[in-house]
């Protein structure tokens, strides 16, 4: 057991998954001699050349672009998007071409490609940097869509995603890269949860709270203050995203009655809305109120002078678990 | 500069103007082999060295693709495929690049190389079930190193470049090495995607050749909308060499292409090849090119066919016998009734199998939507009336 840093877990982990996958790659802008913008492959071109760890010219539909014919030559990319909001140039090749191939071609081809992408806000920082896109890749079939919400999940579903055949959306939560936690470097990859797989993070009785990404360390803090109004949370970190493990939610749920969904991204159309109408077809007879979503407002993201009130917080996510009480 | 230029230049103390790297040079011609009339010229860069039986079996290529070509028109015409994106006009293009192409070279098709896929040894039939709608195209990519078809206009030419930095990290280049070629159009070189791998080839100097077939029309746009310099040009910036090629001669095309591939395969970097050609028909049968083309100039264009020129020279120079071009008309359509029946007896796809592949196993999801769908479908047993 060792303590690490979100971003130095990851930078083992992938570190690991070079040493594990001949054929792993790391693509992306800066990701080279600076070790990314948040270091998170830091050391790592140094260690495994240029020809694995590469600095691309800054065109992110190039990054994308260029992995895919990687893959199709048998390597298996791992590519930086430095911030959430620059992920749109590759938009197109990401769900025209990433998400499409395997189907097109009738299963013979595979993208194992890794996109990672840096995503949510509460860091103060400048427009398309605190962005929360995930519903549109979740959207996407032919996507797996994961988020690992502290340093020992990223440390072994980064691996994890780069073992996996399929072209895998990897968010990180950026204000959670300096979180520290223990993290088994020894621990075997087949021994950790599947990265398809939820968790109960915390175990509670009274009503399900399901999160991931940033949110994941709020909701565990809003599971200790409600403990002081006698309430019993139980935090449910997803980590999956598409497909979502329905059946860990489903369970929970069903055992708690109350359901509620948090997550930075805008509330419409999102993660909360899909999830609240699948709770709502398979858990109805357990329901003891409507599923609530706390999320942002249907804005695009403000300035950061403001995004203490946009994203969600302990007190807002409370607000919403006493809401589920007054049905 | 001459070398006597230079020494007067040096003796007048004025400094010479930079040379342009041999790479770089920029060919301001277009580059021909076999005239419109079928006249064999040479060209000091682009010695070809061909024999009576190549140029034959370049003929049959042509006549064969034309032939194919003509019969998913007619398909689509009957109603048996959804559409089809016709390549008459390009097939010296495509015959001539399809043919300088080692085994062990990738070709990335837009979705028009049909021409490109018969050298590739591709069944044809395979190429119209993309367009019948039975699949998304459904051949192994790996089987003829002929990727599939991609329909975003430009997109290939990424996966043809990272494709080719592959085939650079395998230390696959150099003697004996492997190049890509990616195919695109006039229309592809204002996206974005075409521009990009212009960038990662020319920085990666990777093993890359990109082949334009200028056909003079996006659709309905020409080529006025899309660039103010020739398309070859725009190499020249990017840093590496570009040319244009009489994209009906298909000799032209085929020293053309072998030259660049084999410079990328011994390392020398990519090169844009722009085929000066024209789409003779619609962009696709769903097209009418009367609404924004006049007929004088397809009728021009009629002049410069890819086809006839190379009958005219193997007849005037007799190195084929008329009974020649019979056989070859015999095979081609031989070959047609051949994709004509493989069309009407290929089977629809299973509705369950659209379930297929989306990921490398089934998720619970999917599972879980294809059970319903099933269970769905059989509720519909014993009810003919409502089937």
């Amino acid at each position: 057991m060792t303590t690490l840093t979100l971003s130095r877990a990851l930078n083992e982990g992938l570190r690991k998954a070079l040493e594990d996958n001949p054929k792993a790659l790391i693509m992306g802008e800066d990701v080279g001699k600076l070790g990314g913008v948040f270091r998170v492959t830091d050391g790592l071109q140094k260690d495994f050349g240029e020809a694995r760890v590469i600095d691309t010219p800054l065109a992110e539909s190039g990054i994308i672009g260029t992995a895919i014919g990687l893959a199709l030559r048998g390597y298996r990319p791992i590519c930086e998007i430095q911030f959430d909001g620059f992920v749109f140039p590759a938009f197109d090749q990401i769900v025209s071409q990433l998400a499409k191939m395997r189907y097109r071609s009738l299963g013979t081809l595979s993208l194992p490609v890794v996109v990672r992408i840096p995503f949510g806000g509460g860091i103060g920082a400048v427009e398309h940097h605190s962005e929360s896109p995930e519903a549109l890749f979740a959207h996407t079939p032919g996507l797996r869509v994961i988020a690992c919400g502290g340093p020992a999940d990223a440390y072994t579903m980064i691996q994890q995603a780069t073992a996996s055949d399929d072209p895998v959306i990897f968010f990180e939560p950026k204000r959670r890269y300096w979180d520290k936690e223990e993290v088994d470097t020894d621990a075997q990859l087949a021994d950790a949860l599947p990265m398809d797989k939820a968790r109960v993070l915390v175990p509670g009785t009274d009503v399900t709270v399901l999160c991931y990404g940033p949110m994941v360390r709020t909701c565990a803090e809003t599971a200790v203050a409600a403990t002081s109004d006698g309430r019993s949370i139980e935090v449910v970190d997803l980590r999956s995203l598409a497909p979502l493990d329905t059946a860990t939610i489903f369970e929970s749920v069903r055992r708690t009655g109350r359901c509620v969904v948090v997550h930075e991204a805008v509330v419409t159309g999102g993660i909360g809305a899909e999830i609240a109408a699948q709770v709502t077809q398979e858990c109805f007879y357990n329901l003891e109120a409507p599923v609530l979503r706390v999320g942002a407002y249907t804005t695009p993201y403000p300035p950061s002078r403001n995004e203490e009130h946009y994203l969600p917080d302990l007190d807002r996510i409370l607000d919403a678990v006493d809401r589920t009480f007054g049905y | 500069m001459t070398v006597k230029d230079a020494g007067r230049a040096a003796r007048s103390g004025k400094r010479a103007p930079a040379r342009e790297p041999e790479r770089q040079a920029v060919s301001a011609e277009l580059i021909q082999l076999l005239t419109p009339e079928g006249e064999r010229i040479e060209h000091p860069d682009y010695p070809l060295e061909i024999s009576a039986g190549e140029i034959r079996a370049l003929y049959r290529d042509l006549v064969i693709v034309r032939r194919i070509d003509f019969e998913a028109i007619a398909l689509q015409r009957q109603g048996e495929l959804g559409i089809w994106a016709s390549l008459l006009g390009q097939e010296a293009a495509q015959v001539g690049a399809g043919r300088a192409l080692e085994p062990r070279d990738m070709a990335f098709p837009t979705y028009r190389e049909h021409g490109v896929a018969w050298c590739r040894g591709l069944d044809p039939a395979k190429l119209l079930e993309l367009y019948r709608g039975v699949s998304h195209g459904g051949w192994d990519p790996t089987a003829h190193n002929f990727h599939l078809y991609t329909i975003v206009i430009g997109s290939q030419a990424l996966h043809a470049t990272g494709y080719a930095m592959g085939i650079q990290r395998d230390g696959a280049v150099g003697e004996g090495g492997e190049a890509v070629i990616a195919f695109f159009g006039d229309g592809a070189t204002s996206q974005g995607d075409v521009n990009e791998a212009f960038i990662w080839a020319s920085v990666n100097n990777t093993p890359v050749v990109f082949f334009c077939q200028n056909n003079q029309w996006a659709i309905s746009e020409p080529l006025e909308r899309q660039s103010r310099v020739p398309l070859y040009q725009r190499a020249h910036g990017f840093g590496f060499p570009g040319c244009r090629v009489d994209g009906n001669d298909v000799l032209a095309c085929l020293a053309v292409t072998r030259k660049a591939m084999q410079a990328a395969r011994e390392g020398q970097g990519p090169t844009l090849i722009e085929a000066f050609t024209y789409r003779m028909g619609a962009h696709t049968t769903t097209d009418d090119p009367t609404r924004y083309r006049l007929s004088a100039e397809l009728e021009a264009w009629k002049l410069k066919d890819p086809i006839e020129r190379v009958k005219q020279y193997l007849i005037r120079s007799e190195q084929a016998e008329m009974s020649f071009f019979d056989e070859v008309e015999a095979e081609a359509a031989e070959v047609g009734t051949r994709v004509r029946t493989a069309c009407l007896e290929m089977p629809d796809p299973s509705p369950t199998s659209m379930f297929d592949n989306v990921f490398t196993g089934e998720t619970a999801q999917l599972a879980a939507e294809r059970a319903e769908f099933t269970a769905y479908l059989d509720s519909f047993v014993g009810e003919e009336a409502v089937r």
